[in-house]
């Protein structure tokens, strides 16, 4: 699951693949504003299946976050 | 029988409030502003300047440029929700300032859609051979609706107005498809200051201004227009590569090269003047024809889809042969 959150977000954002880990900070690391995190969602929510609410993301900050947030919906 | 865009015409207001001038009035930025909207100024109407003022230039323009007098036009068409007036109809106020003695007048609100659903019933009456020629209008004055205490939605939009010509053309080519998710209302929503509860003193008028929820309508936006040009494309067996221009409602920088990258189709066949202009609603598909007919971009034979999307919510697309 890591490895394709890692994907989605290297597509979303633009990012290297191979630079993101689980600490990745999205704000932080790779500078995302809000409508760059809406696009990721989007992308998160297809894949997954899954609705994501917006007040759910504001304890996600990280990749690693996503994942614990998936994992917990499953 | 189709109509086809005979002129366009379009009229911005004269005076401009970039993002400096925002910066002073709250806590917001130039780069904060332009990074989440490709926004850069947008313009304010003043003293004259109303809805149908606008409106009528706009008009006055798209009839000069396809040379006809107001007396032929059988049809005049205003979308718009931010009319001063109520009644008359800002569609009767334009027939009264510009002469157009015989026409047919009144309003349609579609939000941000609000243009397109014009253009398509003026195409439906021209279709069903009622009338031969249509002034079709979007014209808004958001600022009128715009909260400025709110610098989530404040920053995003502008006024203006934007017009078309439409005649009956045997030659002309329209194809469109419109839809509506009224369970997704609330995501954009404006209630009228005309009810009990807002004339009572100290009554909370902030339902009585724009409200935005920006991730819902920035979903919504993203994942219905590449879908509805689909199914225009599909309706008028077209491909992508035969489409010269999209011409989406201006409502961000980042939802137009959203749907650029989901629809795998490159920038530069989506044109944009949000960084001058904001989010005009109804007026910024029309302002944006008109901007590039006058850049002489557009050639006779080109395939241009229109795409608008907004409150409601309402979207659609509508595939067209430019003509002149």
């Amino acid at each position: 699951m890591l490895e394709k959150i890692k994907e989605i977000t290297a597509d979303s954002l633009g990012a290297d693949v191979n630079t993101l880990t689980a600490e990745t900070s999205f704000k932080e690391d790779l500078g995302a504003d809000s409508l760059d995190l809406f696009e990721m969602v989007m992308a998160l929510e297809e894949e997954f299946e899954v609705e994501i609410p917006t007040e759910d993301l504001e304890n996600i900050k990280t990749i690693g976050d996503v994942e614990a947030y998936l994992q917990s919906r499953q | 029988m189709t109509g086809k865009i005979k002129g366009t015409g379009s009229y911005i207001p004269v005076q401009v409030w970039d993002n400096d001038k925002l910066s002073h009035m709250m806590d917001t930025s130039d780069e904060w502003i332009r990074g989440r909207t490709g926004i850069g100024q947008r313009h304010i109407a003043s003293g004259e300047e109303t809805v149908s003022y606008m409106a009528a230039k706009a008009g006055e323009a798209a009839l000069a440029d396809a040379k006809m007098k107001p007396e032929e036009i059988d049809l005049i068409l205003v979308s718009t929700m931010s009319a001063e007036i109520i009644m008359p109809c800002a569609a009767c106020e334009v027939q009264k300032l510009l002469g157009a003695v015989h026409a047919t007048c009144f309003d349609l609100n579609g939000a941000c859609t609000g243009f397109l659903l014009a253009l398509n019933t003026a195409q439906a009456y021209l279709g069903g051979r009622i009338y031969r020629t249509a002034l079709v209008i979007g014209a808004e004055a958001l600022s009128h609706l715009t909260n400025w205490q709110d610098r989530s939605t404040c920053v995003l939009f502008g006024d203006g107005a934007g017009a078309v010509v439409l005649e009956a053309d045997p030659s002309a080519v329209y194809v469109q498809a419109t839809h509506s998710i009224g369970n997704g209302g609330g995501a954009l929503t404006c209630a009228s200051r005309n009810q009990p509860g807002f004339a009572e003193e100290n009554a909370d008028l902030t339902p009585t201004y724009m409200q935005m929820d920006g991730k819902e309508v920035f979903k919504f936006a993203v994942s219905k227009v590449p879908e509805v040009i689909q199914e225009v494309l599909e309706q008028a067996g077209k491909t992508k590569e035969e489409i010269r221009y999209y011409m989406l409602h201006q409502a961000n920088s980042r939802i137009v090269s959203s749907v650029a990258k989901h629809m795998k189709e490159p920038l530069e066949k989506f044109p944009m003047n949000i960084e001058n202009l904001g989010n005009t609603s109804s007026a910024s598909i029309p302002i944006l024809l008109d901007e590039w007919k006058k850049k002489e971009r557009l050639k006779a034979g080109d395939w241009i889809i229109l795409s608008g999307f907004g409150g409601g919510l309402t979207y659609g697309a509508s595939l067209l042969k430019w003509l002149i």
